[in-house]
């Protein structure tokens, strides 16, 4: 690919090689892809491509998905996988779209229907990591049984039918635009910026990579491991929640069929965007970038009027490829 | 959902005449290139009117979920096709997915585009709404097919198959089959239960069926795909030991039924497909099955709805009807295809 020959020359002498080791020196390639995708979307479509409302479509589509994928990264640096997000969230938008809940949110106030939805996201994910943590269930498997079960557990609360959100007050908010930008997109953005935060400056992020590392030489540290683990887990139902929540304003309907497949994009964000899949060290700057170059890839893909089965095929290739390019930035990062 | 039903049969009633000049029309001219698209010319020349020649150039974004199966394959097939007879039409395809939030984007991105109309056959009708609206706020005609979105401004115009009237003509014909025993077992297997159109036709099937004192003993839900039909009919073939009639919703999924049935080595019962593809038209037509008949449901939907966006686009007025414009709601008929009138239907059958 392109983006790997136009970005080597950024390997760098030995004295810079921390600055560049960090974000921006891993993050080059996915920063070049980008560019390179935006390239061609501009050759391609022109205006179709280059104004406001297209750039909002993208980030529109990136946020749901980005949400679910900031999440994630947690949950692979410390060297697990949580493969229920998806029906986490789908499980989430039908409980906080239940008649009673509604009702309840009619009679007090909307944000009854955000907190139920986080609540649900929350509780699953401490299912999921109790039964890792101190159950000792390999996390695929644990998170394989959450993402059947919630799955189940939507279609049964909701009677396998498409549940309407009648509250006013809340999709009026998250259908809104704030400073011209969608509230999906600042939330997305303020979820990114929280989860920048919370891996690169806190000890919680160290302790993540810590474990994800190296869990043995984490728990000799002190490192109370099974009881992080046990927040990692909660943390990525709650992004599930966050997510169920956004799905709503922009679908205003809750329904078991949400977020299907939805764990399978965001772990392909997560892993594009150079976070390590065997744990011990992630990057939530390159996830963004990843759940980006996947939505920008599908919107350069509708602009050029693609046939859908050509389209698929063309992103499984660009995923291997942008997986390649990360291992050899990677590898190279490490080595030099 | 009973309000729906209620709703588009109401619809059904006033539009009746159109259906029906569709049907005979526009509907069967446009086959997918499956059946080497000999039906095509003989048929279009009966419909060629004054409406075919070339117009004004107009943009028509086309978004429909994935073709995962043989019905919507050919839906999006019979669109394109319909699309390229048009010097006229410029055909902009939406990557087909069964991600509402996808979904939305792509319409989101049509709007954004400026595109003349919109044919919109959404994943999920309720999901979609809002932002369907939102494109006719923009001043773009959305055509809704098939799967029926929850506000009426959501739209210019849509296009239904008869899901409840499915349900209805296999129950109906069922009947007619096992009417003097009351005690017969009858199993539905349906596709993706939580559908509404699924709802339409169980509402169909049971309503009809109970006209005749008769009820679904056993109803199991595959997925729409040919596994799904297999693990579904495989573990319903387990669980009754003795059926005397099977309506099955869908018949890219019937081939995994049929596969489950052969290996149980079942044949005390009959059965009745939907949708109506040519394999089953096949079977039907040579009696070598336990599939007596198929309810059709037209892959031609979407194909419709890319003519009526033309027309609508264009300011044009649909043919044979005295009042102006393109009709609000059009729904197709829902035949019940057999042995005796196979031949009939052999042509708008599809391959899944």
């Amino acid at each position: 690919m392109s983006a790997a020959t136009a970005a080597r020359p950024a390997e760098s002498p030995t004295e810079r090689r921390s600055w560049l080791g960090g974000s921006l020196g891993r993050n080059l390639g996915l920063v070049v892809a980008l560019i390179l995708l935006c390239v061609v979307g501009v050759i391609t479509g022109g205006d179709r491509f280059a104004n406001i409302g297209n750039v909002l479509t993208i980030l529109r589509l990136a946020a749901v998905i980005g949400v679910l994928a900031i999440g994630m990264t947690f949950v692979i640096t410390s060297g697990g996988i949580d493969l229920s997000v998806g029906s986490v969230m789908g499980l989430a938008t039908v409980w906080a779209t239940t008649l009673a809940t509604q009702t309840m949110a009619e009679n007090s106030h909307w944000t009854v229907m955000v907190f139920t939805a986080l609540a649900v996201g929350t509780a699953a994910g401490l299912v999921n990591g109790l039964a890792i943590a101190y159950g000792r269930v390999v996390p695929f498997i644990a998170t394989l049984a959450m993402l059947a079960s919630a799955r189940g557990l939507a279609e049964m609360i909701s009677n396998r039918q498409t549940q309407r959100v009648d509250v006013d007050g809340f999709v009026d908010f998250f259908r809104a635009d704030l400073l011209g930008i969608p509230v999906l997109v600042w939330i997305f953005a303020a979820v990114a910026a929280a989860g920048w935060i919370l891996l690169n400056r806190t000890t919680f992020g160290r302790r993540t990579v810590a474990i994800g590392g190296n869990a043995e030489a984490a728990r000799l540290a002190g490192i109370k491991v099974q009881r992080h683990t046990l927040y990692i887990y909660g943390l990525a139902g709650l992004t599930a929640g966050i997510a169920a929540v956004m799905m709503l304003g922009r679908t205003t309907a809750g329904t078991s069929t949400h977020g299907m497949l939805y764990e399978l994009d965001a772990i392909a964000a997560v892993v594009v965007g150079g976070t390590l899949l065997i744990g011990g060290r992630g990057t939530i700057t390159g996830t963004v970038f990843g759940v980006l170059i996947f939505t920008t890839l599908t919107n350069v893909f509708t602009i050029n009027n693609m046939s859908t089965s050509a389209q698929s095929v063309a992103k499984g290739a660009i995923i291997v490829a942008a997986v390649l390019l990360q291992q050899r930035f990677a590898s190279r990062a490490k080595s030099t | 959902m009973s309000a729906l039903t209620t709703r588009s049969r109401a619809f059904g009633a006033t539009v009746a005449i159109s259906a029906a000049a569709l049907l005979t029309t526009g509907c069967v001219s446009n086959e997918p290139p499956a059946e080497e698209s000999q039906g095509t010319g003989e048929t279009d020349s009966g419909s060629s009117s004054s409406n075919d020649e070339t117009g004004d150039t107009v943009v028509i974004g086309f978004s429909a979920p994935a073709a995962d199966h043989g019905w919507m394959g050919a839906i999006t097939r019979a669109a394109l096709d319909t699309a390229e007879q048009y010097d006229d039409v410029e055909l902009r395809q939406a990557e087909a997915t069964n991600d509402v939030n996808m979904q939305i984007s792509h319409i989101e991105q049509f709007i954004n585009e400026g595109v003349d109309a919109i044919v919109l056959l959404p994943f999920d009708g309720d999901a979609l709404t809002e932002v369907a609206m939102q494109a006719m706020e923009a001043g773009i005609p959305v055509i809704n097919v098939d799967r029926e979105l929850s506000s009426p401004f959501a739209s210019r115009a849509t296009i239904l198959g008869d899901n409840y009237g499915m349900g209805v003509s296999a129950g109906t014909y069922i009947c007619e089959q096992l009417g003097d025993n009351p005690d017969a077992v009858v199993a539905e297997i349906q596709g993706i239960a939580n559908l509404p159109l699924t709802q339409d036709r169980s509402q169909g099937f049971a309503d009809s069926l109970a006209d005749c004192g008769l009820e679904v003993s056993t109803q199991v839900a595959a997925d729409f795909t040919i596994q799904g039909g297999e693990t579904a009919t495989s573990n319903l073939l387990q669980a009754e030991p003795q059926i005397d009639a099977i309506w099955n919703h869908d018949d890219d999924q019937g081939v995994g039924v049929l596969a489950a049935i052969e290996n149980a080595g079942r044949d005390e019962f009959f059965m009745v497909g939907g949708a109506g593809s040519l394999d089953v038209m096949e079977h039907i037509q040579a009696g070598d099955s336990v599939l007596e008949a198929t309810v059709i449901y037209p892959s031609t939907q979407a194909a419709d709805g890319i003519k009526m966006a033309r027309l609508i686009a264009q300011n044009k007025n649909m043919d044979d009807l005295a009042s102006a414009g393109v009709p609000r709601v059009t729904q197709l008929y829902a035949p019940v295809v057999t042995a005796d009138n196979v031949d009939q239907y052999m042509s708008i059958g599809f391959r899944s």
